[in-house]
């Protein structure tokens, strides 16, 4: 059973992306549960699979207004449909890869799969999902965390 | 006085192009001389056969063939290869199945330009 205690492994990663990567960190807000499998979507996700040891999916989920502005950070001039994809895929691969400095090997991840469009990514495997909220300068994103 | 020795070349291989090109972008050592980049293992050892680099950066979790797979290939090519793994796969278990593999050393993602150079230099310091 995925607790609540290990969300600070992925609300770590999360900062330390923003911070590493455009110097400007990202504020975190408090995270919340949703129950009914619904946990919305901005334009872009990148979705990750998680095997192993736990089970389920971790996906971050932004608006295309801040993945621009991000790739401008980041000295990326091509901000075409492609390079959003690529990059919402990157930050969600990097954001879970990174938890495995906390939950082990053993948590397995998939390359991202990439959902556009703003439409709930996936079929959550499970109604209870944990949701990251992410405010970077003027934009809202979010970082939603399915495990067993 | 300028240096006349042959550049090193390099070959980076990433699956994300962002990734791909803020490193090519990033890498301030001037005698270093991208030849090349690929987006999985499968590419990866081809252009290696075509390129011969002496220096590769290699990302881990890869559609194709994923990068500790990948390292093994190109080591068996070429023992005197030098290859700087770059993943956000932040275990130590896996860092240290990447240099059991072959790999020369470990840079974690996210990285800063200055944290990838000194990673290269730290390389380059073995050849």
């Amino acid at each position: 059973m995925f607790r609540e205690s290990e969300l600070r492994t992925f609300i770590d990663g999360t900062t330390r992306f923003f911070e590493t990567l455009t110097s400007q960190p990202a504020s975190v807000g408090s995270p919340y549960l949703v129950t009914d499998g619904k946990p919305g979507a901005y334009e872009y996700s990148g979705v990750i699979k998680v095997s192993g040891a736990r089970e389920g999916v971790v996906f971050f989920t932004a608006p295309r207004g801040m993945l621009t502005v991000l790739l401008m950070r980041m000295q990326e001039t091509d901000t075409s449909e492609e390079t959003m994809r690529d990059l919402v895929g990157e930050v969600a691969n990097t954001i879970s890869g990174n938890a495995r400095r906390d939950l082990g090997k053993g948590f397995v991840i998939s390359v991202p799969n990439v959902v556009a469009n703003g439409s709930d990514p996936v079929v959550m495997p499970h109604a209870r999902s944990f949701v990251i909220p992410i405010n970077w300068r003027t934009h809202a994103a979010k970082l939603v965390v399915c495990l067993q | 006085m300028t240096s006349t020795a042959a550049p090193l070349k390099m070959m980076i291989v990433d699956d994300s192009n962002i990734i791909r090109r803020r490193i090519e972008r990033s890498q301030q050592i001037e005698r270093l001389e991208v030849v090349g980049s690929a987006a999985n293992g499968r590419e990866a050892v081809a252009l290696f056969h075509r390129t011969n680099p002496h220096v590769v950066t290699m990302d881990l979790t890869m559609p194709e063939m994923d990068g500790i797979e990948c390292v093994e290939q190109l080591v068996k090519i070429n023992p005197d290869v030098l290859i700087l793994v770059i993943s956000a796969l932040a275990d130590k278990a896996t860092a240290v199945e990447a240099i059991e593999r072959g790999a020369n050393g470990f840079l974690c993602k996210p990285f800063t330009d200055r944290q990838l150079n000194y990673a290269l230099e730290e390389l380059l310091s073995e050849a």
